[in-house]
């Protein structure tokens, strides 16, 4: 599903996990002008199936690359505003959008230790609009993150911006149970779709907090055949397909 | 003082380099005496990226001189930063992020370190990090960004903001860092140490150019000649090298672009028997590989020709 919100000649800075195999399939799809870039300092890859990267660092990461710029020099072409999507993977989240991966608890005394921001933070500050692909859990979907690693919307209305993050912002979230918007007041998530078969209550089962419903909800198409065997022949060992 | 205010101090920085010798003569030596050079209480930068050309050797060959006090700092920490920790060399840890990858789960070293207050990490966002390493290199005491804004890692490791005085924007002023020690591992250098990379550059260059000492070593040792053939490659220049050491397969088991693939089993079975025994495992395999082999090459034995081949293999065929 994350695949399909991608266009084609998009510039997608990519995140390590399920979306690099989104934006794979994407590229193999709709989107054949599109350009993944990746945080080790890596522009237009095209990676073998079966060799998906483990981590955004690696050769399989580069493989059949463009160009190999330096990790901050990739990052400030996001600052600059080459990159229109980023698409990260899941945390901690709130209502804002707020993304969690440094600490459970306190920073100094965490009570769990997550491994921190890594480029999330830059991806979520910099990128033109944010795609997050996560999944659905309760314990994810929290009502409030126990630290800010990477900023959503914040606080909601003009938060964002008056920190001084003037570009850009988090503007779906892609889940096993359905896709989120955001309200363009509150910046609050608002249901906009849910996968085949799931119902809302389904929905609101699974998350920690309140969430309106766009009225009409869609409901996403299922996946084609075509998207089917091309996830197997990307990720022939399940990796990252679940 | 604390901390930050040493990292940033651009005039301090801009000494210690005036003071030093900054010669276009041999810089070959041992990683014994390379690791020499590094003094209890500094803070070491760390080249490479995550399992992808870190200077393993040099690391190997500082913690055998049991160092103590040490800041480290990397843009992705792997699992060198639990060797550190479990040492007993480090008394803080800044990163952007630390663990093996996604496969291998949450560090449970870092979290046995971290949640019980024993070792600090302070976090910075990739960015903000190499804009950290960045800004030394410019030889600034900062670099506005637009990063990192509005987010709790502003109140972390000290960051500010500034009002920009052309736009009245409100910007991140990531601060300097200026290491005191640079450990880098590159592909080539000639005996004077001009280095070329190949493939990703990481944040290396910035980190030779941010730190007082340079200490790096090179899969190979190439003649002048070659390097003046294709200057353009050279990405650190030889003035800026203190010491440089040819150890073949420097990084193994992690990777060198064009050299060698990552041995992810390897760290399978490294991160099983840290499920296993805790920290234990991690003393265990540090007198394994670390303080057991005598030399460098011996501890390649422990891995096996047939393994490093296989690896070698592997590198070719991810980069031809």
């Amino acid at each position: 599903m994350g695949a399909r919100e991608l266009a084609d000649h998009q510039t997608v800075f990519t995140g390590v996990g399920a979306p690099m195999l989104a934006t794979a399939l994407a590229q193999r799809t709709h989107a054949p002008h599109l350009t993944m870039v990746v945080e080790g300092g890596i522009i237009g890859p095209h990676w073998k199936p079966g060799w998906l990267p483990i981590s955004t660092n690696e050769m399989r990461a580069a493989y059949r690359a463009q160009a190999l710029p330096a990790i901050t020099d990739v990052f400030l072409l996001a600052q600059r505003g080459f990159l229109d999507v980023g698409f990260i993977g899941g945390a901690q989240i709130d209502p804002y959008g707020n993304l969690n991966t440094t600490v459970i608890g306190d920073y100094d005394r965490p009570r769990v230790r997550l491994p921190g921001s890594g480029g999330a933070n830059d991806i979520i500050s910099l990128c033109r609009q944010v795609i997050i692909l996560t999944v659905h859990e309760r314990r994810r979907f929290v009502a409030k993150v126990d630290f800010v690693t990477s900023p959503g919307h914040l606080g909601g209305g003009d938060a964002r911006e008056r920190s001084g993050l003037l570009f850009g912002a988090v503007s779906r979230v892609v889940t096993t149970l359905g896709v989120f918007d955001f309200e363009p007041e509150s910046r609050r998530m608002r249901l906009a779709a849910v996968h085949p078969g799931v119902t809302v209550d389904d929905v609101r089962a699974s998350t920690g907090f309140e969430f309106p419903v766009a009225e009409p909800l869609r409901t996403t198409a299922p996946p084609t055949e075509d998207e089917l065997r091309l996830l197997r022949e990307l990720d022939p060992a399940r990796q990252f397909l679940g | 003082m604390g901390a930050i205010d040493r990292e940033v101090d651009f005039r301090a920085a801009r000494r210690r380099l005036e003071a030093k010798a900054k010669s276009a003569g041999e810089k070959l030596a041992t990683l014994e005496a390379a690791v020499a050079r590094v003094a209890d209480g500094s803070h070491v930068a760390f080249g490479g990226c995550l399992y992808s050309r870190t200077p393993l050797a040099l690391i190997w060959a500082l913690l055998r001189r049991r160092p103590r006090g040490l800041t480290i700092s990397r843009n992705l920490m792997c699992y060198e930063g639990e060797w550190c920790m479990v040492a007993g060399a480090v008394e803080k840890v800044v990163t952007s992020w630390m663990g093996i990858g996604l496969p291998w789960g949450l560090s449970r070293i870092v979290r046995e370190y971290v949640e019980s207050g024993r070792v600090p990490i302070e976090e910075w966002s990739h960015l903000a990090l190499g804009l950290r390493y960045r800004a030394a290199a410019m030889g600034v005491p900062f670099v506005p960004a637009l990063t990192m804004l509005g987010s709790d890692l502003m109140g972390v490791g000290g960051a500010k903001t500034v009002t920009c005085p052309y736009t009245g924007a409100t910007l991140h002023a990531v601060p300097a860092l200026f290491p005191d020690v640079a450990l880098l591992h590159v592909q080539r250098a000639d005996r004077f140490g001009n280095c070329q990379i190949d493939g990703y550059p990481h944040m290396d260059a910035d980190i030779a150019r941010a730190a007082t000492t340079v200490l790096v070593t090179t899969e190979e040792i190439v003649d002048e000649d070659e390097i003046r053939r294709h200057p353009d490659r050279t990405v650190i220049p030889g003035f800026i090298v203190d010491a440089l050491v040819p150890v073949p397969y420097g990084a193994y088991p992690h990777e060198c672009y064009g050299r060698y693939d990552a041995e992810v089993a390897h760290f399978s079975e490294y991160v099983a028997a840290i499920e296993a025994r805790g920290a234990a495992a991690v003393a265990e395999y540090l007198e394994r590989f670390v303080y057991g082999p005598a030399t460098h090459a011996e501890y390649l034995e422990r891995f096996g020709a047939a393994a490093l081949a296989d690896a070698d293999r592997r590198g070719h065929e991810l980069t031809t």
